[in-house]
C-alpha cells in the first residue's frame, strides 16, 4: 500500500497529491511538466515535501508534522529512471548486484537467476554498460532495481528514451514483472497506451494537481 | 658527466623522500577538500577556494615565511607540536615535506575538482536509490569514477612538490642530508666554482622528473575520459 498527501513548492510550480493506492501498478499520468516527476522523487525521498505525509507498506517515511523525513537510501525502494543510470565503472554483474551489497542482504541465487531470466540479461553480464543498446541498459536497470529487494518499485518513463520497437521489446517483460515480481509498482507515463497495459490504478496529474484518480478507464474518460 | 656523486644522490633521494611523503600526506586532505568544494555550499566557500590557491599566487618566500612563523619552533602551532607530540619541523625534512606539501597543494586539488564536479550526480542519486549510505555513494561511486583525475592530482602535485624550492629553503634552510633538496642542490652548485657540471646533471634529472610527471598526469586524464563512458 502507498498512502501520498503531500505539498511541494517548487519556483513558481506548485504540487499538490494526495491517493491512496492498493493497485499493483499505480500508474501517475500527465502531460510535461505536470509535476510526475516531482511526485515520484518525493515517493524516492530525493525531494522533501514542504507538509503532508508518505506511507509506504505501512512504514511512515515523510510525514513534516512529525519531523520524520527517511532519507533516500533507508526507504528500501527500487527506482528505474528513463536514463538507465548504470555505473560505468562497473560490468553488469557488478551493477545487478551493487544494491545487494549496499543493503547488506545475503545472497540469494534463486532470486538472482529468477530476474535474470525473467529480464533475459544472462547474455549481459561481463559487460559494460557502454557496449550496451538502449533497451538492454533498461533491462539491466530493472533487475538492478528489483535484486535489491524494494517493497516498492519506481519506475519514471522507463521507456521513455526507447524507439517505438524498443519500447515493444521492453512492454512484456514490464508486464511479467507486473505479473511474476510481487512487488507493487509506481509507474509515471505520458503514454496513456503504455498505462492502459500495465497499470491497475490511474493517479492523473495537471499543472501540479490530481485530477481524477481510479481504475484504468480514468485515462478513456479524458480527465 | 653522467657520474652522479654521493652528495648528488642523497639531494635526489631526499628530494624523493619528501615529495612522496608530501603527496600521499596532502591526498587525502585534497579529496576531502574537493568534495567540499565541488559537492557543497556554504558559507565562505570562495575564501576557502582563495586560501587553497594562496600557495599559487603569494611569494614562495611568504609561504615559507609564514610556515616558518607558524610551524617554526617557537611557532603557535610548531611550538605546540614539539612540546606534546615531539614532531619538530624547523630545519628537518619532515619540514621540506610541509613545505613542498602546502606549495603542491593547489595543483594537487584542481584536478581532483574537475574530476569530482564531472562525475554525474544523476549516478550518485542512482546509488542511493539502491540503499548506499552517503559516504557508501562517495567511496563506491564518486571516488572511483574520479580517480583517474585523483591520480593526475598526485602526479601533478608530485611533481611540484619534487622541484619546490623558495618555501622550503626559507622554511628548514639548505642543509646537505637533512634539508638539501635537488633544487636547493643545484642553487649551491651554481654558486660554486667548477659545480656547473653537477647542476648540470641535476637539471636534467629534474626535467625527466616534470616530463614525466605531465606525461602521466595526460594518461590518467584520458583513462578519466573513457572511464566515464563505461567503456
Amino acid at each position: 500500500m502507498l498512502r501520498v498527501d503531500i505539498q511541494k513548492q517548487l519556483g513558481e510550480f506548485s504540487l499538490a497529491a494526495s491517493f491512496t493506492s492498493e493497485g499493483r501498478v499505480t500508474g501517475l499520468f500527465g502531460a510535461s511538466g505536470s509535476g510526475k516527476t516531482s511526485l515520484i522523487n518525493t515517493i524516492a525521498g530525493l525531494l522533501r515535501p514542504d507538509r503532508g505525509s508518505i506511507v509506504i507498506d505501512g512504514e511512515t517515511v515523510d510525514d513534516t508534522a512529525a519531523g520524520i523525513h527517511v532519507p533516500t537510501w533507508r526507504r528500501r525502494i527500487g527506482y528505474v529512471f528513463q536514463d538507465a543510470r548504470l555505473f560505468p565503472h562497473l560490468d553488469i554483474r557488478q551493477n545487478l548486484d551493487y544494491g545487494r551489497r549496499m543493503n547488506g542482504l545475503a545472497e540469494d541465487p534463486a532470486q538472482h537467476k529468477r530476474v535474470i531470466d525473467l529480464l533475459d540479461i544472462g547474455a549481459l553480464l561481463d559487460r559494460r554498460p557502454g557496449k550496451l543498446s538502449g533497451g538492454e541498459r533498461q533491462r539491466v536497470a530493472l533487475g538492478r532495481a528489483l535484486l535489491s529487494k524494494p517493497r516498492l518499485l519506481l519506475l519514471d518513463e522507463p521507456l521513455g528514451a526507447l524507439d517505438e520497437s524498443r519500447k515493444l521489446e521492453i512492454l512484456p517483460y514490464l508486464v511479467r514483472l507486473r505479473d511474476e515480481a510481487g512487488v507493487p509498482m509506481v509507474y509515471v507515463s505520458h503514454d496513456a497506451a503504455e498505462l492502459r497495459q500495465l497499470a491497475t490504478q490511474i493517479v492523473m496529474l495537471r499543472g501540479g494537481q490530481v485530477t481524477a484518480f481510479g481504475g484504468v478507464k480514468v485515462l478513456t474518460a479524458g480527465g | 658527466m653522467f657520474e652522479i656523486s654521493p652528495t648528488e644522490w642523497t639531494a635526489i633521494l631526499l628530494s624523493l623522500r619528501v615529495a612522496v611523503i608530501a603527496t600521499l600526506v596532502a591526498t587525502p586532505f585534497g579529496i576531502a577538500l574537493a568534495w567540499l568544494l565541488a559537492r557543497r555550499d556554504f558559507w565562505g566557500k570562495s575564501l576557502l577556494d582563495a586560501v587553497v590557491h594562496l600557495p599559487l599566487v603569494l611569494p614562495p618566500v611568504v609561504t615559507g615565511y609564514l610556515l616558518l612563523l607558524t610551524f617554526g619552533k617557537r611557532g603557535l602551532v610548531g611550538g605546540w607540536l614539539a612540546d606534546h607530540l615531539g614532531i619538530v619541523f624547523a630545519f628537518r625534512w619532515t619540514g621540506a615535506a610541509l613545505a613542498c606539501g602546502v606549495m603542491s597543494f593547489p595543483l594537487l586539488v584542481r584536478p581532483i575538482r574537475l574530476s569530482i564536479e564531472a562525475v554525474d550526480r544523476r549516478l550518485e542519486q542512482a546509488a542511493e536509490t539502491l540503499g548506499a549510505a552517503p559516504w557508501r555513494v562517495f567511496a563506491t561511486v564518486t571516488l572511483p569514477l574520479a580517480l583517474p583525475g585523483v591520480l593526475a592530482g598526485m602526479v601533478l602535485g608530485f611533481a611540484k612538490a619534487i622541484g619546490e624550492f623558495g618555501a622550503t629553503i626559507t622554511f628548514v634552510s639548505n642543509i646537505p642530508g637533512e634539508t638539501q633538496t635537488i633544487s636547493s642542490a643545484i642553487y649551491s652548485l651554481i654558486q660554486t666554482p667548477d659545480g656547473d657540471t653537477a647542476a648540470a646533471r641535476l637539471v636534467i634529472i629534474s626535467v625527466v622528473l616534470a616530463v614525466g610527471a605531465l606525461i602521466a598526469a595526460e594518461v590518467f586524464a584520458r583513462r578519466a575520459t573513457a572511464r566515464l563512458h563505461g567503456q
